[in-house]
């Protein structure tokens, strides 16, 4: 086919060649339609421009950048950004805002499913975007991509904005093995490059400044090389926010008001060695399964790492024993782990002999 | 192609045009004007764009021409690999000649000239600081040098940011205030044009963010903004080694959100202007500075040696004043840097010597040696026919230029007269404005005038520079001495004169010539009216570090072949010394050996020319 003009199959007149030529005359006239929107465009960009922040935080060493991408969804300060590397340290936490305020950020909360996480910051009336209004889109809707990619922006200038198209709405694990990602579920890829440093958890939207959604983390496909530009949809994540912004499913730990059961779960009554807790977060790794124990029975590896306890985010490892110190021994305890690029349910439960000894 | 294969193609585009079936099978209306506007904008775009190749393949890249005498932008870095010729096709499928005018390494800008006609098609300039992220905007020129058949690439995008700062690459290219773009630059882009959606001149394209993608486009490319590139022009066709701006003090962003000076030299003329620690600056060059990083991308865009405007506040107080810029690099600063970058030769290998047994060693694996790290450019001869056109002299891209500039600056001074033959004793009779009567008298020895303040003496045999009176005026007399030699022996004999470039005028807003006079000790800057050609503003600097004397001339009377100032208007540093108000200038021709045949000899030693002014002003 190369070098072959692809108006080829024009040429045999059949009637499925004819329908073909129809169909292309529609997306022909996709492309074109968004230059009717010629005068508009600047001043769609100049509204959505305020809504997406500039986030600093941990990284700089070895082409990790310690920056990337996020976007305001409340107008006390909100923001979603992706779960990253860059967020490893409150202390080194900074959103700036297009017209170059600066503020430290707090970590709400992050789902590990969807690798995102939001954040808040000490602002009211900020612009931003409502999740409730964001749409959906279909192969050939022209869209703006809206990051801080490659750090360009800095200080009170505003984010950096390209254009494009959906080129295809597809599942991430149409191409498992490929690409390495927790999130398996449905995303739109687009021809707007916007899988560069530092472009993860800026916003997708429609030509008419319309979030559609949440530009992800880089990936490659480990075995072509090819960088993928893709965003994960609204309606993938909607929900998610706003239980988080809501305050459903925080870590437990902060929490301290339940009452602890008086004989709760531990790591080792599970039969759990985690790694060497040295980092102030350190994620609970598994290092060893102890032969026999519970956690054999269920399944947990080496070198799995534990996202839930009983649906409630255990982000480190201090994390974790406090979530299993709210959990009665003679009670299950259903883990959600991530293996590789697997997410994996798993339930924990203990004899009596183990919960009496 | 299988009759399967097809039938899915067909029901996948018959999806994908669903959703608007059925509406009507028409293109609407408005895509189809926009589609219109679009191919007339390229068409309009298209004939000026220029790909540039360097003799013996050694590269090339894009470039724009901007006059119709063949004057066309690139990139420094496209025309450094190819020396002082290159040459360049065009969308009318004809290859031209170019030689290298001027460049400017800070800013990444070059100016070449293409040879043979004067009816080049020519790129319209738009105004870059009217564009904004999310308009339209095309890029054409010699991706990846595709266009060995002379049809350039186009590439269409939005604008994805404006006053953009790229932080200097290496130790040079800064780009200030530049345009960021999604439309497509990849290597061979650089130096050709970006236009806005009419089809008008807003950048040249010049760079882009890769990293770790490789050498190719990843949606984040660069347009030098062709307002940077206007306040350069005049530089660039002085064919020299142009540098940028600095004001001799730093600013930073306060944590109040004001911009306050943290550092400045006492020997900066923003110093002397009243420039002090802690001012909160308002604006630059008439552009309102609200951070740090806003002063240094207005900076960016100005050429060393401009005087610009600065607001600042203290106590609650607005400053206005003029800031004299010095250049990022001082003295031969700028020359090293661009020789740094090449390596030094290697030693030639001796014979015997472990790396000559190295070299054999490589040939007898089969193996070249390792080419140089950075391609050198290959001398290249000057074609013949090229040759007039090309000086080469240190400091200079190419010097041609700056003696055709300078010509033509003194022919439309002088109007193609030649230098005023009178120059025996000048009298120059009139007023000073509010304080009295004045008399100036500038004799081949010496200078003397008599203010309302008394009477001073300049003695041309001594050295200039340590006589600056009246007291006030920085040297008010001589400057004249300077004034009165550039009348009359011209820049051939002056001393060294060097066109600059253009320039702006306090309170003017325009640009004009510039030529830099050097006369022993003594340096003078001459600002010319680009249409009338008159000298407009003499500034007379008997040292580098102090504020020079300056003469605004005025009422310009031509009586006996000589076009005279009767209206000079003196400052000094803050102040003003007063406005010079000339009722009678008498011209003395000094007795020659060379006397006009025709003429008949005289009586006195001195013939006198006298012109007589009302006394009034214009």
């Amino acid at each position: 086919m190369i070098g072959r003009p692809w108006t080829v199959p024009v040429v045999s007149r059949t009637p499925e060649a004819l329908l073909a030529l129809v169909g292309c005359l529609f997306v022909l006239a996709a492309p074109l339609s968004a230059q009717t929107n010629l005068r508009s465009l600047a001043a769609v960009v100049s509204e959505v421009q305020p809504k997406v922040v500039k986030i600093y935080g941990s990284g700089g060493l070895r082409g990790l950048e310690a920056y990337q991408s996020g976007i305001l969804v409340s107008a006390e300060g909100h923001v979603v950004t992706v779960w990253s590397y860059v967020l490893d340290s409150e202390e080194f936490l900074f959103v700036v805002l297009d017209d170059g305020q600066r503020f430290p950020a707090k970590i709400v909360n992050h789902d590990p499913r969807l690798e995102i996480a939001v954040l808040k910051i000490d602002g009211h009336d900020l612009p931003h975007f409502d999740l409730d209004k964001g749409v959906s889109l279909e192969v050939g809707n022209g869209v703006l991509a809206f990051s801080n990619l490659f750090g360009v922006a800095t200080g009170a200038e505003p984010v950096s904005v390209l254009h494009g198209r959906v080129s295809a709405t597809t599942k991430l694990t149409a191409r498992r093995g490929a690409f390495e990602t927790v999130y398996k579920g449905p995303v739109y890829v687009v021809d707007a490059m916007t899988n560069n440093p530092g472009a993860a958890g800026g916003a997708l939207t429609d030509v008419r400044g319309r979030l559609a959604g949440l530009l992800g983390k880089e990936l490659r496909n480990a075995l072509t090389n090819v960088w993928l530009n893709y965003a994960i949809p609204v309606d993938q994540w909607r929900q998610s926010v706003q239980d988080m912004i809501a305050g459903k499913n925080p870590p437990r730990i902060a929490n301290a008001s339940t009452q602890k059961p008086e004989r709760p779960h531990t790591v080792e009554r599970l039969g759990i060695l985690l790694v060497p807790d040295v980092l102030a977060k350190t994620p609970p790794f598994v290092d060893q399964v102890e032969p026999g124990s519970a956690a054999e029975r269920a399944g947990l590896q080496p070198d799995d790492l534990i996202l839930f306890v009983d649906g409630n985010v255990a982000d480190s490892i201090e994390a974790l024993r406090e979530e299993l110190s709210y959990i009665d021994r003679i009670d299950p305890v259903s883990l959600t782990i991530q293996r590789g690029d697997e997410l994996l349910e798993i339930e924990l439960k203990l004899t009596p002999t183990e919960a009496d000894r | 192609m299988n009759s399967i294969l097809l039938k899915r193609l067909a029901m996948g585009a018959a999806v994908i045009g669903s959703a608007v079936w059925g509406r009507s099978a028409e293109i609407p209306e408005a895509v189809r004007k926009a589609e219109e506007a679009r191919i007339a904008a390229v068409a309009k775009a298209m004939p000026a764009a220029v790909c540039v190749f360097a003799k013996g393949g050694q590269g090339g890249g894009s470039g724009v021409v901007v006059t119709p005498d063949g004057y066309a932008l690139t990139n420094y870095h496209v025309v450094r690999p190819c020396g002082m010729t290159m040459q360049c096709s065009m969308p009318d499928g004809r290859l031209y000649d170019a030689v290298l005018v001027g460049v400017d390494p800070v800013g990444d800008v070059a100016l070449i000239k293409l040879m043979g006609r004067d009816d080049f098609p020519v790129a319209e300039l738009g105004d870059s600081d009217t564009v904004r992220v999310g308009d339209w905007c095309f890029a054409i020129g010699n991706p990846f040098l595709l266009a060995t058949d002379f049809q350039p690439t186009v590439t269409y995008g939005i604008v994805s940011g404006v006053h953009r700062y790229q932080y200097p690459a290496g130790t040079l290219l800064e780009y200030a205030d530049c345009i960021q773009t999604d439309a497509a630059i990849n290597p061979g882009n650089s130096g050709g044009p970006l236009f806005d959606a009419q089809g008008r001149l807003i950048g040249i394209n010049g760079r882009g963010s890769f990293e770790k993608r490789g050498r190719v486009n990843v949606g984040v490319g660069y347009a030098i903004s062709i307002n940077q590139i206007k306040n350069f022009m005049g530089y660039l066709r002085s064919g020299r080694i142009v540098d940028h701006a600095t004001l001799g003090a730093t600013v930073a962003t306060s944590s109040d959100g004001t911009v306050r000076v943290t550092d400045i030299l006492e020997s900066s003329d923003a110093y002397r202007r009243g420039l002090r620690y802690d001012d909160e600056v308002l604006s630059l060059a008439g552009r309102a500075v609200d951070s740090a990083n806003v002063f240094k991308n207005i900076l960016g865009t100005l050429p060393k040696g401009w005087r610009v405007p600065l607001r600042f506040r203290r106590d609650q107080q607005t400053h206005s004043i003029f800031v004299r810029l010095a250049g990022v690099h001082a003295g031969n600063e700028l020359l090293e840097k661009l020789q740094g970058r090449r390596r030094p030769p290697r030693p030639q290998p001796q014979p015997g010597d472990p790396q000559d047994k190295d070299k054999k060693d490589r040939e007898k694996n089969g193996r070249p040696p390792a080419p140089p790290m950075h391609p050198q450019p290959k001398q290249t001869p000057i074609p013949k026919h090229l040759a007039r056109f090309v000086k080469k002299r240190k400091g200079f891209a190419n010097y041609y230029f700056n003696v055709l500039n300078r010509d033509r600056v003194w022919s439309a001074f002088r109007k193609k007269k030649g230098p005023v033959e009178q120059t025996g004793k000048w009298e120059l009779r009139g007023k000073q404005e509010g304080a009295g009567e004045v008399v100036i008298t500038l004799t081949a020895d010496q200078i003397t005038g008599t203010f309302p303040q008394g009477r001073f003496l300049v003695d041309l045999s001594k050295d200039w520079d340590g006589q600056l009176g009246p007291a006030g005026s920085g040297g008010l007399l001589t400057a004249l001495a300077c004034w009165k030699r550039w009348l009359t022996v011209g820049p051939k004999a002056y001393g060294e004169v060097v066109y600059i470039g253009t320039c702006p005028i306090p309170g003017r807003d325009r640009l004009f010539d510039v030529l830099h006079a050097t006369y022993g000790t003594v340096d003078t800057r001459l600002y010319f009216d680009p249409d009338s050609g008159d000298l407009v503003l003499l500034e007379m600097y008997p040292d580098a570090n102090v504020d020079p004397c300056e003469i605004y001339f005025g009422d310009y009377r031509d009586v006996d072949g000589v076009s005279l100032p009767f209206r000079m208007d003196v400052r000094f540093g803050n102040g003003k010394f007063g406005v010079l108000v000339w009722e009678k200038v008498t011209l003395g021709r000094l007795q020659s050996a060379r006397v006009d045949p025709k003429e008949r000899p005289v009586a006195e030693s001195v013939k006198q020319t006298s012109i007589f002014g009302s006394g009034g002003h214009a």
